[in-house]
Order: C-alpha cells, then sequence, then structure tokens
C-alpha cells in the first residue's frame, strides 16, 4: 500500500528534533519478513531507509534528476575496489539496498558477470520499483542468506574477482557474516588475487575485533575510514605493488568515477594500511560473535 | 523432608527452565552458519523446541505414574544435559552433513534442530509434570504447587534467555557456554540425587 505524507514543521514542535526535513515525503512503506523498509523524497532525492521518522541512518539514495552520481562518502570508497582491479569480470555483491552500487557496475562493466545476493525480497522490489534498479542479462540476483549463498557457492568454485560485503540489518552486519569462518568461506570463492570490499563502521568497541578478523583471514588491507570505514584487499593479501598500481589504475578509471561524483583526489589519499587497531583484539568466530552487542558499546 | 524435597523440585524445574532457553537461543547461533538466520530457521527452531517440550510434558506425565521420586526426577535432569553432548561434540560435522544433503534451508534447518534438540528438549520438557507429581501431596494444594513450580520454572526460562543474550555470548564461545550448561546440569542432578538418595 502507497502512502503519501508530508512531514510538518510540527513535528519539531513537539521534539523531534532528529525528524527529517519538513520536505521529506514517505512514498512508500512496507514490512517486510525482516524488517520496516520506506521509500522518502526529498526535493531530488529519494531514499531507502529501515527506520522512519526518526531515522538512524539511510540505507540508499539517489539523486533522481543525476542518477549516475553516488551520493554516499561509502558508496563511492567502496568502489576504490576498482583501483586493485579496473577490470573485474566476476563480482559478488552481497547485500542489494536500492541496488546503487550494482546498477553502477553493471553500467561501468556490461559484459561483467554480477551475482547479487539479497536476503528480504520485498528490498529487491523496492530497489526495482522506486530506484530504478534493472539488472541486466548478466545480472543474477539470488534472494538468499549471504552466509548460505558463499558457503553452497563454494562447491561450484566461482572464483569471483571481486566480492563486496554490503549487507545490513536495521542496526548492522547480520552476525553471521562477520566471523573468521565466514570470511574464510569468501575467501574460497574468490581468484587468487581476488579483491574483498566490506562496508563497515567504525566507531564502536566492536571496530578492533572486526578489523582483527580481517586481518587475520585476508591479512594486511587498506583500510579507508571517514565515517563509515570501508576494507579494501586481496584474497592473499595485499601485493607490493598494489598501492602504485593503485594510482595508475586510478588515472584510467578517472573518467569513469567522475561520472559517479568521485575520483582519485577523493579516494586516493584514503588507501591507509596503518593499523589502527588492537591487533591482540579477540577475533569473531562462529563461537564467539557477539558483533551486535559490540556494535552497541562506544570504542574504547 | 517434604519441604527438603520441595527445594530441590524447584531447583531442578527452575535450573531446566534456565537451560532449555539457553540452549533455544545459542542453537540459532550454532546453526546461522549453514542455513543462515532468516526467520525460517528461527521459525525451525521454535517449532523445534515446543514440539520437544510438549512431547516431553506428555512422556513427563506417563512417567511419573509409575515410582515416582527425587532421584529419578534428577536423572531426567541429568539426561537432557547428556543428550545435548553430541550437539557439543558433532554438531558441526552434523551441520555439515546435513548442509551437503538438502538445498532448502527451511528444511535443511528444521531437519537439523530435529537431529539435535528434539530428544534434550523432550527430557527437559519431561522435568516440570514429574516435579509436580513429587510436589502434590493432596488435592486441594495441587493447583497451587502446580502454579508455583510454573513460576520457578519460567522465571528461569526467561533468566536463561536474557543472560545468554545480553551476557554469556559476549564473554564466553557457544560451546564453552553449553559446555558448563550441561556440568551445571550434571551437578544439580547429582546432588539432588545425593542428598535425597536415603528418601528413595
Amino acid at each position: 500500500m502507497k502512502r503519501i505524507l508530508t512531514i510538518v514543521a510540527a513535528f519539531c514542535a513537539l521534539g523531534f528534533t532528529a525528524a527529517p526535513a519538513a520536505a521529506q515525503q514517505l512514498l512508500h512503506q512496507e514490512r517486510s519478513l525482516y524488517r520496516n523498509i520506506f521509500v522518502t523524497q526529498d526535493g531530488d532525492e529519494r531514499c531507502m531507509l529501515f527506520r522512519w521518522p526518526r531515522p538512524l541512518g539511510r540505507e540508499s539514495c539517489r539523486m533522481l534528476h543525476n542518477p549516475e552520481k553516488l551520493i554516499f562518502d561509502y558508496t563511492q570508497m567502496m568502489l576504490a575496489g576498482l583501483y586493485l582491479d579496473p577490470s573485474p569480470k566476476r563480482i559478488l555483491i552481497i547485500g542489494e539496498g536500492g541496488g546503487t552500487i550494482p546498477t553502477a557496475l553493471q553500467e561501468m562493466f556490461p559484459a561483467t558477470q554480477i551475482d547479487l545476493v539479497e536476503l528480504d525480497k520485498a528490498i529487491d522490489g523496492v530497489a526495482r520499483t522506486y530506484f530504478d534498479f534493472k539488472p541486466g542479462p548478466n545480472m543474477h540476483v539470488f534472494i538468499e542468506d549471504g552466509r548460505v549463498y558463499v558457503k553452497r557457492a563454494a562447491a561450484q568454485k566461482p572464483n569471483y574477482d571481486m566480492v563486496m560485503l554490503d549487507a545490513f540489518d536495521a542496526d548492522y552486519i547480520p552476525e553471521h557474516m562477520l566471523t573468521r569462518e565466514f570470511l574464510e568461506e569468501v575467501r574460497a570463492d574468490m581468484a587468487p588475487h581476488g579483491v574483498i570490499v566490506a562496508n563497515t563502521f567504525s566507531d564502536s568497541a566492536l571496530y578492533d575485533h572486526e578489523s582483527a578478523t580481517y586481518a587475520t583471514v585476508f591479512g594486511p588491507y587498506f583500510n579507508l575510514k571517514l565515517a563509515n570505514r570501508i576494507i579494501l584487499g586481496r584474497a592473499g593479501g595485499l601485493a607490493p605493488d598494489d598501492l602504485a598500481n593503485a594510482r595508475k589504475n586510478a588515472a584510467t578509471l578517472e573518467p569513469m568515477l567522475s561520472k559517479r561524483g568521485t575520483g582519485s583526489d577523493f579516494l586516493l589519499p584514503l588507501l591507509s594500511t596503518k593499523v589502527d587497531w588492537d591487533p591482540n583484539s579477540r577475533i569473531l568466530t562462529d563461537q564467539y560473535s557477539p558483533s551486535n552487542l559490540l556494535n552497541a558499546l562506544p570504542r574504547r | 523432608m517434604a519441604r527438603k524435597q520441595s527445594l530441590w523440585c524447584y531447583t531442578i524445574a527452575g535450573w531446566s527452565g534456565f537451560y532449555v532457553m539457553l540452549v533455544e537461543l545459542l542453537s540459532g547461533r550454532l546453526i546461522a552458519p549453514s542455513f543462515g538466520s532468516s526467520i525460517y530457521v528461527w521459525g525451525s527452531v521454535i517449532f523445534v523446541f515446543m514440539l520437544g517440550l510438549a512431547i516431553g510434558y506428555l512422556f513427563g506425565g506417563i512417567f511419573s505414574r509409575y515410582s515416582p521420586s527425587l532421584l529419578r526426577l534428577c536423572g531426567i535432569l541429568v539426561a537432557a544435559a547428556i543428550a545435548t553432548l553430541p550437539t557439543l561434540f558433532f554438531g558441526t560435522q552434523f551441520l555439515d552433513f546435513m548442509f551437503d544433503k538438502i538445498t532448502d534451508p527451511r528444511f535443511g534447518s528444521l531437519l537439523t534442530c530435529l537431529g539435535l534438540f528434539l530428544v534434550p528438549t523432550i527430557f527437559a520438557g519431561m522435568v516440570s509434570p514429574y516435579a509436580i507429581r513429587i510436589l502434590v501431596k493432596n488435592r486441594e494444594s495441587s493447583g497451587h504447587d502446580a502454579g508455583y513450580l510454573y513460576f520457578i520454572s519460567t522465571i528461569g526460562s526467561s533468566l536463561g534467555t536474557l543472560l545468554t543474550a545480553f551476557y554469556l555470548v559476549l564473554l564466553f564461545e557457544v560451546n564453552t557456554i553449553l559446555l558448563a550448561a550441561i556440568g551445571i546440569s550434571v551437578a544439580v542432578g547429582g546432588l539432588g540425587a545425593l542428598a535425597n538418595y536415603r528418601k528413595v
């Protein structure tokens, strides 16, 4: 059922300080098996949210009249994965959201096979209806749990050149997709020097544990850190010349990325390998993964 | 003496309630790596635990008709604990086996849950009706005794849920928590049996 509501300034008067701007309209809301999904529009900007009218964060947004532009820093930062492999032939993306990243990659690399895994069928429906998500002939959408997909895919030896992890629920990444075992299963699905790109947060007690867990499985990685933190690494660890090659690839990719509203001026300075977490933090495993509890605690 | 026996009945029922919810919460964690944590996985978990408890209530009631004793009640508690041991030692292998055999995560998680958790839950379900049989001394107080036992048992369950979800998983590995819970069950059952051995 579609509803159109206009949020009026009265919300603010009622003390809803985090309420969205008065111009924001609710275009759609639905209760899926897993969450509430809201689609809002504010001028030219259309967003998907899991909480509304007091959002904790926006899951996905696009500009209606400039749909190629990536609005969020984190989506731009995830494209830095292309600096490590500027022409991936097979990509796995876990977590669909509004389909922003799959759409961008599909447009940039029409011949690339993209496998997209999303748990919630309703998210896929909303992406197609409200975010103009149109999978082409080389994109396959799988509606299932990302962990189960990854584990089962190993039998086919898919050799993904790039894996992008962007699966979130209303709080954070599901706990069974943060463990060492999960990341080992992801690595098993990757080509020998395939690229891993993971969207994470950086401001909670989970940061150290999560960082150490990724380092255990993937070795040293680039840690792109703003409000979100993007882990950018390789199966088998970064190569010594990865930074130099990233600079070369950045120059080649610049026209493509500038269309998306990003580029090397923003992305290259973020490619840091500095270990700013406690490397002795307890590793997250299938036996020990209180990730959402840790994520609710402030970082020491 | 009857009071001491009652105290043991309440202790065993309270711990059994705690234990069953602890295992139920952790079972979701054990199954997630193979079948995810989707709504149908939790549906499978809850179905199996409800089914196990239902069968346990039935069996516990029937079993209580034949020479009921506190010693046997202790035995039921220990049996529930021992029936959980295979999950600890062979859980991963069983999960991998089911993952390979069944591709549909609904039935994969359902059959895995049945295989790992139905038997311990049946034993746990037997505790309350059996304990009520020992507690009830006359018809007039039977409702009161049953109500009080369910109160203790369900308080145990609620604490088991909260402590496991809020604290235990933050501090310990899943198998460590399971092993400790099994150990406590055996200890409670063993101590109860020792303390009441002469009254059998």
